[in-house]
């Protein structure tokens, strides 16, 4: 017999080379383009508040997995991913601690007090904004405009305000490119769309929950959006919608493993974040939306179950 | 044409470097280890005693079951003992060990059946249960009871499966490329056996070389077609065929049978040629060597051959083996050691190195619905793994668990490197336990 042990494992013998770990760094790198188009936006402030967002998570990550007795899992990504998404959904005016806190409750409370990885029901990161908001409200509102850091509202606001008015609104192209007041990661849809494409390409992210998330806000917008100004592209460009429909909404755990299931997921998202916009007290609705559409997932994933092949009325 | 396939699947390395290679007879080896159950079905009992001599051909494993099939000696020689031995999948079974003698002898009276004209249904399926023939694309299910189906059940399609989509493998590209007409002349006797002027080729429209050689030969071959696949795994499971070939989808829980269909392995139908062309039962077969030894190709092998044996052949290992497998990567057994005997049943021997067996690490599942997009049979391995976990066995009833294909395709992309056809198998168990229970 040979000295060396054979290894016996069940079948396949074969795997893909695709691991947890490369998609959360995958995902990161996808975020990456929206990443530095908010320091060039906002400056080192906005730095300053991803990389102090992604110190605290790790470090958070690492204390409570130390605390519980787990084993410590820091170098799989996700915590930075978490701490990433944080300080991405911060404005460039907000007090510096805030991302620490926001970083601190979405991995202590909203992921590892859940069970860690694959268990919380909540996007953290999205979780940790919300609370943000309802804790800090005004700090959580201090935008500012891009390059010259002056006090700002955001395009959504300014419409939310009032009779739309074309001179103060923006210009869509400003819009796209990032030229506008916002949370960091937010602004510019055209770096947010080259990481989901990205992430589409490399099959790391389904296209039916993005696609469908926009597709809803930009058809409903459309329809009762004021012609020209609170239009659909405006939707589409202004707020929250981009990151949350390719980075937020797609968070794996979160949203229903089903293809069905995830059509119906996005549409909800688009759906709720319309509500909010068009009708609700707050200016955007995206988080809120996506964290609504988080609860309602496994209920979704449940009534969308995929019909099993061969199930037909059986023959005799 | 349109290619053909189904919903699901994915597309792991081909790693087919020996797709060209010609086949090459290994010499008989000087014992053969011969399992008493190479089949679905009954084990066979021994017609021989320690210390007797056998000849090639000769049957030494009987069973009177319906569904079974006789075993045949594969050498010449003496009956050294009879034993429990390990088999590939992990199993003990009875086995005949025979110390080859070297003369080749033939048992008496093996002669050409008479011509495929001359011969009915019954007695073609008759000369293939006596010649022991199975499924030869890892299932093992005896082809006699194949091709004698109920009386109830009327056969109006024959599929020939020369999909051969795990990994490696390519004995069966190899037998079409050099010996299709033994295949061609099996057809025509599966054809005569249920009836059928009919029957078509699946096979992936990758395999370089067998399909041009299909197509050269299809030409004067009235009533046989080829159906090209796309080349995903995986395409060669039964179901996953029939569903491409016909657009049809076997109920789940009930056979192909029942929608008329018949699939065989394109190495069964060509073991049915040579049995046709010689007389002379199953005992050899081509197995696909692959991976880290000296002479990776198509070998054609006594049955019984050990694995040890085959290694040794071909010249040995080029690395540390760290996973050797009985089978395709994706469905095949590792082995726990190399003593293993070669059956009826296996088409590959394929040696595994650092570079692909590696210990990775699980982590909790990530919910990323990878496995539930790749399941051919559309259910969910991410919930039926959860389920196992508890124990639920009414929950794995309604998530389907025995519509499981074992294909491990859900293992395969898992990027938490959880073990999910293991977890389908054990939900299997509980269910089918849980059943007889209730049975009982």
């Amino acid at each position: 017999m040979e000295e060396n042990k054979l290894i016996v494992l069940s079948a396949p013998h074969f795997k893909s080379p695709l691991t947890t770990k490369k998609i959360m760094f995958t995902v990161i790198l996808a975020l990456i383009p929206a990443a530095a188009a908010s320091v060039v936006f906002f400056g080192i402030k906005a730095l300053l508040h991803i990389l102090i967002s992604v110190v605290a998570a790790v470090a958070t990550e690492f204390v409570v997995q130390k605390l519980l007795k787990k084993k410590i899992n820091i170098t799989d990504g996700s915590a930075i991913l978490t701490g990433l998404l944080m300080g991405m959904n911060l404005p460039a005016g907000a007090p510096l601690w805030i991302g620490a806190v926001g970083s601190i409750f979405a991995i202590a409370v909203v992921k590892e007090a859940f069970g860690g990885l694959g268990q919380n029901f909540m996007n953290p990161a999205l979780a940790a904004r919300a609370m943000l908001l309802a804790a800090w409200p005004s700090q959580m509102v201090s935008w500012v405009t891009p390059i010259d850091a002056i006090a700002t509202a955001t395009p959504l606001a300014i419409a939310k305000a009032g009779v739309p008015d074309t001179a103060t609104l923006p210009l869509l192209w400003d819009m796209f490119i990032g030229f506008v007041g916002g949370s960091l990661g937010e602004t510019s849809a055209l770096a947010l769309m080259i990481g989901g494409i990205y992430l589409i390409y490399k099959e790391i992210i389904d296209y039916r929950i993005p696609l469908s998330f926009l597709g809803t806000v930009f058809v409903l917008a459309t329809i009762f959006g004021v012609d020209g100004i609170n239009s659909g592209l405006f939707h589409l460009l202004g707020g929250g919608v981009m990151l949350g429909a390719i980075f937020m909404a797609t968070d794996y755990v979160t949203s229903p493993s089903t293809a069905k299931g995830r059509w119906i997921y996005g549409i909800g998202c688009g759906l709720i974040t319309i509500l909010i916009r068009f009708w609700g007290g707050y200016p955007e609705g995206v988080s809120f939306a996506i964290l609504l559409m988080n609860i309602c997932a496994p209920l979704i994933e449940n009534y969308t179950l995929p019909t099993k092949f061969g199930k037909v009325a059986k023959v005799k | 044409m349109r290619l053909r396939t189904f919903r699901g699947g994915i597309y792991p390395p081909a790693m087919k470097g020996t797709s060209q290679r010609p086949i090459v007879d290994l010499p008989a080896p000087a014992h053969v280890v011969i399992p008493m159950q190479q089949h679905v079905g009954t084990t066979c009992s021994p017609l021989v005693k320690v210390g007797d001599t056998v000849k090639i051909g000769q049957k030494i494993g009987q069973c009177t079951t319906f569904i079974s099939a006789p075993i045949h000696a594969s050498i010449s020689g003496k009956v050294k003992s009879i034993g429990a031995v390990d088999v590939a999948n992990g199993n003990k079974v009875l086995a005949i060990t025979i110390e080859n003698d070297f003369q080749n002898t033939l048992v008496e009276g093996i002669a050409p059946p008479p011509p495929l004209e001359e011969l009915s249904p019954a007695e073609i399926a008759e000369l293939v249960r006596e010649a022991g023939i199975v499924g030869m694309g890892g299932a093992g299910f005896p082809t006699s009871v194949k091709l004698t189906p109920p009386a109830d059940v009327k056969i109006d399609m024959i599929i020939i499966n020369a999909v051969e989509c795990e990994p490696y493998l390519t004995c069966d590209q190899m037998i079409i490329i050099e010996e299709v007409n033994y295949m061609i002349s099996g057809i025509r006797a599966i054809m005569k056996a249920l009836g059928l002027d009919h029957a078509c080729i699946g096979i992936k429209i990758n395999m370089e070389g067998a399909i041009d050689r299909l197509h050269e030969i299809i030409l004067e071959e009235k009533g046989i077609d080829i159906v090209p696949l796309v080349p995903k795994y995986p395409q060669g499971e039964e179901r996953q065929l029939i569903y491409a070939v016909t657009g049809k989808e076997v109920p789940s829980g009930a056979l192909p049978q029942d929608i008329g269909i018949a699939v065989f392995n394109a190495a069964t139908a060509w073991s049915i040629g040579h049995l046709l062309a010689d007389g002379l039962p199953l005992t050899e077969r081509v197995i696909t060597v692959g991976g880290a030894v000296k002479e990776e190709g198509n070998y054609r092998i006594k049955v019984g051959t050990t694995v040890d044996q085959v290694i040794e052949m071909v010249g040995g290992y080029t690395d540390t083996p760290k996973s050797i497998i009985v089978g395709g990567p994706m469905t095949g057994f590792g082995l726990y050691h190399t003593n293993i005997p070669l059956t009826k049943q296996n088409n590959g021997v394929i040696v595994l190195t650092e570079e692909h067996v590696k210990e990775e690490e699980m982590t909790e599942c990530i919910h990323c619905g990878q496995c539930v997009q790749v399941c051919p049979a559309r259910i969910m391995p991410n919930r039926i793994a959860k389920l196992v976990k508890k124990a639920d066995v009414d929950g794995l009833e309604k998530f389907n668990v025995l519509d499981c294909r074992d294909c491990a395709a859900c293992a395969y992309v898992c990027p938490a490197k959880i073990p999910l056809l293991h977890y389908m198998k054990i939900g299997k168990n509980y269910v089918n336990e849980e059943r007889a229970k209730n049975r009982a």
